[in-house]
């Protein structure tokens, strides 16, 4: 538990100008918050039927009591007079923000209308994407009722690297299935986290560990935020990580500072892989005629590899009982990091890094993780039945995000990073990175992804974004073309487990792989900051083909606020705020669980809306009934919920499963699986709107192989089958992806991909050159160019925020003060900034603490004129730039094909391979490009001069 | 009464200690501030042309950030400004009106908005910017020290204490009485070595600022031996015996 | 900091007045200056003008002009305050003054004026005391700013005393006090730039931050990236050239131009044109003086903005 704060007990003073014990509020309701993605719990307290404060809720496990910029600056996103308060219908031309304000039965007749006539024909053109999505697990079950395979969030352009590398590596992933133990670590690695996932629970942990005086490195190009107070400061070049993380992995090899014992135990680093070149059964594990996987022990030979008492060897070449050779998993990989190319001398270079920076942080954590062992006196018992009286740490934690992630080599930085985390032995144990439960699950966690043999009227049976072992799972017809139409699962991404939402608009125009007929947004900007190139996107979404008819024939598109896309919109559902609905966090989702237990929450209502606004979920609800989706009518066809809070309470997914974990049972006794509870809305209210559950101290550790903890999880429902977790270092679905370019298996790529799956579907961690760089001219676009968000700003947009658009009105690109000396550049100076594929104007500002490769900005916080209820003279329309019109959804063309700007794993978008050049521009002005703005829409709400928001005063 | 007042030896002085060791500059302490006072003893925070051009308004707290020093040894400071709570302010002794005061119990200095003429001159004789005119209602405005908080009995008792500090989510903010050798915040700025701010002004900050810590030495390491000559480096882990 | 003109046309224009009304009060009685009262009346007629005006002014920069009643309370501690009571206080000398001269009671006109001066000067004192007294701005923190004041007032005083007497024919002894305060006011404003000239005295970025141990400290990025109040009032910048072409200009208009009209009034005569032009370009160029006061002040918050 955290620290309370201290109370100071105080007597006031006499004095007859000052209250002293005003009540905050008439009202105060618990709910979630939903101004990022961290859900930390608040408390909004209301006066007279409008929100007076909200505060941090003190006994939230999320959050602790404390709040973000963000969040406590959320009675200004209520207010915004750039929320929609109606359904809208575009009467002019798409684009031109022409509307005409329409009732719900209308809208809702409308939407059928579209949506009915795709389900009974060809229900694969809907493409349905819901960006900031928090109820990914009701739009991702009803996608598939409805029939489509075309259905992800926002994850394939933000995380996906960090969750795919993490899931097929060690079972979990940074943030929201894993978490450094900020309460023990000694030495704590960040790698590219600017304000980033997970917010508050980062800062608290900070805060932790420099109260403990544990070592704190940040690996980033930019020195702000973390990197600000960071012990250490590592300024490393964009995209390099994964190629810093394997010389730190050659130096731990090299000086024999591993934990062989861990490796053997709880990695495959002691099974054999088959060693056959040019055969079908190259890199794949050896297995016994049981399909388990070989390791040969020192007494037995070869030997399943999960059985007690195993003895196994980590180096040698054996040969198996049916005469193949194998070699340990460990013997490959240290044959590989051991290699002169990894080597800190050899990278240091191409890392920005000095060769004795690297050698040294590799000997700090060695010397952390083995010199200083934490030992706890807490006994558990792991799988193959050992005792162990205590539990052994390695205080070594590490924690990534955003800057290795968005780089079309993240997936391998990613694994990189988790490669180390297993050579050092700190996963899973006291002072290292730990598993939030319902992690660790098998890796991967899941069935193959569901979106084959769509038809009309069917839904598909299965998750959409879901787990491929191999070739066969992939979502590709006989000729081996996508069957979605973002391309996830294809061959161009293989392993793009949150979908690749940053393509569909492209593809889409394009018709490629198929013509749609309705794009189906929720929360997505997708014609502003979150379209790697808006000006195409708003292109596509303009252009008509010669029939007259747009390319994409519909558009529906729910948000709560004015944003740049509505316009592009023919339908317009307007959402509410987050402080207007029921909503669930949901562990069949994204979970909110710690290493200490699983959790969930909801949001109920604070406030009723005083528009004709209703919650998405809701509209889906209804919709799913009006289309009779089966899972959303009765038998007699009648609608099965009569709104979201009844789906939250009595969907069930699976028999006693439902979106929420708590409070289950008809009595609200049982936790992961039990019957639905009438109550159970009420008793998470009663709880401060979330459940935690609190596994006992002995499942605390080692939780992929101990005993206790699997068999709970399993009575959980969170894994099938109680078994040993066995972390992957040597990734088998890779090694088979791989098979299939080289040639083997029924599915084989295209042979215009052969090649890149060949390279890139490795089945260790490797490092390459950013894709969009390789072959490009550096030397002409000589900075690598890269965002972040403001923390004031992070993960959603604040610019129709009064208090939030104050602090970040408009962008500047940072320079190194010595990079702007020799380019003969001074603070304030307007410049170009020139990439491959266009050209902005913006302001530049100087700094020392950046990178001196590198420029970057605040991202999203250039908007256009007109929307977010902003006047067109706005800062952030004049001064305020995104790069995203500099980047590109499309990688160089090779020979006519193009190819995602994308990892070519996840499909995850590359937002920072950016290179660009700076040049001086001639003449100050505001920045470029700068659109036409957008038409207002009907009924806009009068902006006041002067906002007086109190709840002191009248109204 | 501006004149400020007799403060007897052991008296309370309230403030706040800033760890910029820790603070990220996340701006939580900023909204937290303006949320509660919106509605607070000095509501209400007004902000002009809130959704236009020259969008600006009435903040307590207000977060910047510094680059001090270079190449390696320099850092990045978040740095978040507010009212300091001087011992001898002279925002106060230049108030011709009496509504700017401080409190000789508890060193708080606040504003009486009743009797404000709104004449300036306390923003002019405040160093640290911590003055917010309220040009609406053409009062002076500032941080409270969030005085309807702390002694709000309506609170519960844990809560009872700046808005900003329990927002802070980095921890890097904290309440108590600095006037009492033996308190939290007053042995924080001790073994910390908390800085007032300009102390050559002579306003005697009551506010103390906690500096980023010195970095750790970093030495380079000695190149470790290595069997890198061996011809296979791979197979000296054939004899380690493992079990399970 | 902002030279907001109601401040600056307030400080020269009640300075003047009460320059005057100093003047008249103490050299009537000596008889330096023209006895009928006529000449007196008109003097303190124009004195209580400007003085008038002037305080008006200074109502318009406050945010509740109303309540204005309220600033007499704090003369213990607040200059500002004193110079509200002073100023208030001495209206009524002056009225007395004027009334004694109406009525003809030379008596009471000789003590009232000399109570109307005293005022005068205390006013003036209190006005200079204000700025002198603010230690977040070095320019104005220093010893010369309230004799400045003084000084000033009593040069503008004078100019307009001798405008108004050379009117009446008598121009030889208000011109050769206008030469040696306007050649004191000349020598006093460069010494005084010589001496502030030094930027921001003992405070720094670095002493503001307390961050110096690190090394220079240089902002990165404000708390906004818009402008606030503090920054419209203080953080007002003028360019150092511009800067350098006012302060000429203040000089050759505001003291060398009268002065030399002065001489020019006592060699060639012309007094009752030359002498009003003089009080005019002395007006003028205290107005100027008056705003490069502000314009060239810089208030340490600054610092936290700009890091200079």
């Amino acid at each position: 538990m955290p620290e309370a704060p201290t109370p100071t007990r105080l007597q006031p003073p006499a004095d007859s100008r000052v209250e002293y014990s005003v009540p905050v509020g008439d009202t105060m309701k618990t709910t979630t918050c939903y101004m990022c993605a961290c859900r930390c719990g608040i408390r909004v307290h209301l006066k007279d039927g409008r929100i007076r404060y909200i505060e941090g809720n003190p006994d939230h496990p999320v959050n602790k009591g404390v709040i973000c910029g963000k969040g406590s600056a959320g009675i200004m996103t209520q207010y915004a007079p750039a929320r929609l308060s109606s359904p809208l219908l575009r009467v002019g031309e798409r684009g031109s923000g022409e509307f005409k304000e329409i009732s719900w039965p209308e809208a809702m007749e409308i939407a059928t209308g579209w949506l009915r006539n795709i389900r009974e024909t060809d229900p694969r053109k809907l493409a349905f994407f819901t960006g900031r999505d928090q109820s990914q697990s009701l739009t991702g079950f009803w996608a598939a009722q409805f029939g489509t395979p075309n259905f992800a969030a926002h994850g394939g352009f933000c995380s996906v690297n960090m969750a795919a590398g993490g899931l097929y590596s060690i079972g979990g992933s940074f943030w929201e299935f894993g978490e450094p133990d900020w309460d023990r670590a000694r030495y704590v690695l960040m790698f590219g986290v600017a304000e980033d996932h997970d917010s508050n629970p980062i800062k608290l942990g900070v805060s932790r560990i420099k109260e403990r005086g544990a070592k704190f490195v940040s690996v980033n190009p930019v020195r702000t935020g973390y990197s600000a107070v960071a012990d250490e400061w590592v300024g490393i070049r964009p995209g390099t990580d994964g190629l810093f993380a394997l010389a730190l992995a050659h130096e731990l090899l090299r000086t024999d500072k591993i934990d062989l014992e861990f490796l053997g135990r709880y990695t495959n680093a002691a099974w054999l892989v088959v060693r056959n070149p040019g055969g079908a059964d190259d890199g794949l594990f050896a297995r016994d005629e049981n399909g388990a996987p070989l390791a040969w022990d020192r007494m037995r030979g070869a030997t399943d590899a999960k059985s007690a008492g195993l003895s196994p060897v980590m180096v040698g070449d054996y040969t198996l009982p049916d005469g193949r050779q194998a070699r340990p998993v460990f013997h490959l990989l240290a044959e590989r990091y051991l290699a002169p190319e990894y080597a800190p001398d050899a990278v240091a270079e191409r890392c920005g890094i000095p060769a004795a920076t690297i050698r040294r942080i590799a000997a700090e954590i060695a010397e952390v993780a083995f010199g200083q062992p934490l030992v706890l006196d807490q006994p558990w018992t792991d799988v193959w039945g050992n005792r162990h009286a205590q539990t052994i740490g390695r205080p070594v934690a590490f924690h990534a995000m955003r800057g290795i992630s968005a780089h079309s080599n993240g997936f391998h930085s990613c694994r990189a990073l988790h490669l180390l985390q297993m050579l050092l032995g700190a996963v899973d144990t006291p002072g290292s990175w730990r598993y939030k439960s319902p992690f660790p699950r098998p890796i991967p966690p899941g069935p193959p992804p569901a979106g084959k043999g769509a038809k009309p009227n069917t839904p598909l049976v299965g998750n959409l974004l879901s787990f491929p072992q191999g070739p066969d799972d992939l979502l590709v017809d006989d000729a081996g073309n996508p069957l979605r139409i973002d391309k996830a699962f294809s061959w161009e991404a293989p392993m793009a487990l949150h979908g690749m939402m940053h393509t569909v608009i492209g593809n889409a125009g394009a018709g490629d792989p198929y013509p749609i007929d309705t794009l189906f947004m929720f929360m997505a900007n997708m014609a502003w900051n979150s379209a790697m190139n808006p000006g195409e996107v708003i292109r596509i979404l303009t252009e008509k083909r010669p029939d007259g008819e747009h390319v994409i024939p519909h558009v529906i598109y729910s948000d709560a606020y004015y944003s740049e896309t509505v316009p592009y919109a023919d339908l317009i559902l307007p959402d509410t705020t987050y402080l207007e609905r029921w909503d669930c966090i949901s562990v069949l989702d994204r979970p909110i669980g710690s290493a200490h237990g699983a959790g969930d929450s909801i949001r109920q209502p604070v406030i009723a809306p005083d528009r004709d606004v209703r919650p998405f979920q809701e509209v889906l609800i209804e919709l799913g009934a009006r289309l009779g989706l089966p899972a959303f009518v009765r038998e007699d066809g009648s609608p099965k919920f009569k709104d979201y809070p009844d789906y939250i309470v009595n969907h069930q997914r699976a028999p006693g499963v439902g979106p929420l974990a708590g409070f289950r049972g008809t009595d609200g006794s049982k936790k992961g699986v039990g019957e639905p509870n009438p109550d159970q809305l009420q008793r998470y209210i009663d709880n401060g709107c979330f459940w935690r559950d609190h596994l006992p101290p002995e499942q605390h550790w080692y939780k992929h192989a101990n005993q206790a903890y699997l068999d709970n999880s399993k009575a959980m429902g969170f894994i099938p089958k109680a078994e040993q977790i066995v972390m992957q270092i040597w990734s088998e679905p890779l090694q088979k992806f791989r098979l299939a370019a080289e040639g083997h298996g029924e599915r084989q790529p295209p042979d215009r991909l052969r090649e890149r799956i060949r390279t890139y579907c490795d089945p260790l961690p490797i490092w390459y050159p950013a894709l969009e760089q390789q072959g490009a001219d550096l030397a002409r676009f000589d900075l690598s160019a890269v965002t972040q968000r403001p923390m004031a700003m992070y993960h959603a947009w604040g610019s129709m925020n009064a208090w939030l658009r104050q602090i970040h009105g408009s962008n500047k690109l940072y320079m190194a003060r010595s990079r702007a000396e020799a380019l003969g550049l001074v603070h304030d100076d307007w410049i170009w900034v020139e990439s491959r594929s266009g050209r902005l104007k913006c302001q530049l500002a100087v700094m020392e603490g950046v990178n001196a490769d590198t420029v970057w900005t605040w991202n999203a916080i250039g908007k256009r004129g007109g929307a977010w209820g902003l006047t067109e003279d706005s800062p952030e329309m004049l001064r305020g730039f995104l790069l995203n019109h500099v980047i590109s959804e499309w990688l160089p063309a090779q020979e006519g094909f193009r190819s995602a700007n994308a990892d070519p794993v996840t499909g995850q978008a590359a937002w920072y391979d950016l290179r660009v050049r700076v040049t001086k521009a001639d003449s100050p002005g505001v920045t470029e490009p700068h659109y036409a703005p957008l038409h207002e829409r009907p009924n806009q709400p009068k902006r006041v001069d002067i906002l007086r928001y109190s709840t002191k005063s009248e109204a | 009464m501006t004149c400020l007042p007799e403060i007897t030896p052991g008296a309370k002085k309230l403030g706040l200690v800033i760890d910029l060791d820790t603070c990220v500059g996340c701006q939580g302490c900023a909204t937290s501030c303006k949320e509660w006072n919106a509605s607070g003893h000095s509501a209400p925070l007004p902000d002009y042309k809130p959704y236009s051009a020259g969008a600006e308004g009435v903040w307590f707290n207000r977060v910047h950030s510094y680059e001090a020093g270079e190449g390696a040894d320099g850092r990045t400071v978040h740095f978040p400004r507010s009212c300091l709570h001087c011992e001898t302010p002279a925002c106060v002794t230049v108030c011709p009106t009496g509504a700017s005061y401080k409190r000789g119990e508890d060193g708080i200095v606040l504003v009486d908005h009743d009797i404000c003429i709104g004449c300036g001159l306390c923003a002019w004789a405040c160093p640290y910017g911590a003055r917010e005119m309220d040009e609406d209602q053409g009062v002076m405005k500032k941080c409270t020290l969030c005085v309807d908080r702390i002694y709000n009995e309506t609170i519960p008792e844990a809560q009872r204490q700046p808005a900003c500090v329990l927002a802070c989510p980095t921890k890097a903010r904290h309440f108590g009485d600095l006037g009492d050798p033996e308190s939290k915040v007053s042995r924080l700025v001790a073994e910390r070595g908390g800085q007032p701010l300009m102390p050559e002004l002579g306003y005697g900050p009551v506010n103390s600022y906690l500096p980023p810590r010195r970095r750790a030495d970093t030495q380079p390491v000695e190149d470790a031996p290595t069997p890198m000559d061996i011809k296979n480096p791979v197979l000296r882990w054939m004899d380690r015996v493992l079990s399970r | 900091m902002n030279p907001a003109p109601s401040i600056v046309f307030f400080t020269t224009a009640s300075g003047a007045g009460y320059g005057l009304l100093f003047w008249l009060g103490l050299l009537r009685p000596v008889g330096l200056v023209p006895q009928v009262p006529a000449f007196a009346l008109l003097c303190l007629a124009l004195a209580l003008l400007l003085i008038t005006a002037g305080l008006a002014s200074s109502l318009l920069h406050l945010g509740n002009p109303q309540r204005a009643w309220r600033a007499f309370s704090q003369w213990r501690s607040s200059w500002l305050s004193r110079e509200g009571v002073a100023a208030v206080a001495t209206y009524i000398p002056a009225l007395l003054f004027g009334t004694a001269l109406l009525t003809g009671r030379p008596g009471l006109a000789t003590i009232a004026g000399l109570v109307a001066a005293l005022g005068a000067v205390v006013t003036v004192w209190c006005t200079g005391m204000i700025y002198a007294s603010l230690k977040p701005i070095p320019q104005w923190h220093h010893p010369l700013v309230a004799p400045g004041y003084l000084l000033l007032a009593a040069y503008t005083g004078m100019a307009l005393l001798a405008a108004v007497s050379a009117i009446g024919g008598v121009v030889a002894g208000p011109a050769s006090f206008i030469v040696t305060l306007g050649l004191a006011g000349l020598v006093l404003k460069i010494a005084y730039w010589r001496l502030v000239d030094g930027g921001m005295g003992r405070s720094s970025a670095e002493s503001a931050t307390s961050l110096g141990f690190i090394g220079r400290v240089r902002p990165l990025d404000p708390p906004h990236t818009e402008t606030n109040y503090l920054l419209r009032e203080m953080g007002f910048r003028i360019a150092r050239k511009h800067a350098a072409k006012l302060r000429n200009l203040t000089l050759l208009l505001g003291f060398g131009g009268p002065v030399l009209l002065a001489l020019l009034a006592t060699q060639l005569g012309f007094g009752g044109l030359l002498l009003p032009l003089a009080a005019l370009l002395a007006l003028g160029g205290m107005l100027l003086e008056r705003w490069l006061m502000f314009a060239e002040a810089r208030h340490t918050v600054t610092l936290y903005y700009r890091g200079t």
